[in-house]
């Protein structure tokens, strides 16, 4: 097996795809008008990132999406998530049921129920379950994904003592 | 209405034989790396050609656009992804098909 070297094809065209990647999987996960869902749109985000840690090596992409934002993000998306059911909660004083969109009426007075709705769940739950299964699968990623010599040699160490 | 209807019927045909052809060679042909010669066409010209058919066909809108978009994509990604697994594979040993050697 020979020595591995970085390649410059790879390298340049994850460069220039990296963006085109992430507009797409915003482009996925916000709206409801076309395919696509958080799910999806959080997963080809997380995609991009993966392949930068692939092409650029695992020390890099730590540095680029360190493993401490996970968590932040992981969390982030939950509560997007669930404060926007419990805002209809709120708003209409303990009426409405949790996830009752359309109880949450400075929206629903503006622009009727349905699209209210449609507002809430487009632009928050999407992006906050993306956001979720975004960080998820990095984090996953990182917790699979080889490590490099130095780490290696420290892991041993530590073994060792 | 029926000229651009030819031109796209003749754009998808080609597009098909590059496909077809892409997938002949992987098929016959003796060795990985001859093999992945083959497909690599498969990918840029047989995709992009039928994708510009579709394009003629439908006419300027939004799905053209799309279409479009989605192809020029290809053409980035593909090629690279096609060299990329060529070149773990020479990485990793993978012997070269010589002229009288059988088929891999």
């Amino acid at each position: 097996m020979k020595e591995q070297k970085r390649d410059v094809i790879v390298e340049m065209t994850s460069k220039k795809i990296l963006p085109i990647i992430l507009t797409f999987g915003l482009y996925v996960m916000v709206g409801t008008e076309g395919a696509g869902g958080g799910f999806q749109g959080g997963c080809i985000i997380a995609a991009a990132f993966i392949l930068y840690a692939v092409v650029f090596g695992i020390q890099k992409g730590r540095t680029k999406m360190p493993e401490s934002w996970n968590t932040f993000f992981t969390s982030l998306g939950l509560y997007l998530y669930c404060g926007c059911g419990l805002l209809a909660i709120i708003a209409s004083l303990f009426v409405a049921e949790f996830l009752n969109y359309s109880a949450f009426w400075p929206l629903t007075n503006l622009f009727g129920p349905y699209e209210a709705r449609a507002l809430q769940v487009e632009f928050v739950v999407e992006v906050g379950i993306g956001i979720t299964v975004f960080a998820a699968f990095v984090s996953m990623f990182y917790d699979l994904a080889w490590k490099d010599e130095d780490e290696a040699e420290d892991d041993e160490e530590v073994m060792e003592c | 209405m029926l000229l651009t209807n030819i031109a796209a019927t003749i754009l998808m045909f080609f597009g098909s034989l590059f496909m077809f052809l892409g997938a002949f060679g992987l098929l016959k042909l003796p060795d990985f790396y001859t093999r992945m010669h083959a497909i690599g066409k498969c990918d840029t010209m047989g995709q992009f050609l039928i994708i510009l058919g579709f394009v003629v066909y439908e006419g300027l809108s939004f799905i053209s656009i799309k279409l479009l978009l989605i192809s020029l994509f290809y053409l980035l990604s593909s090629p690279a992804a096609t060299h990329a697994i060529v070149k773990a594979a020479f990485y990793r040993g993978v012997k070269v098909w010589k002229k009288g050697d059988p088929k891999m």
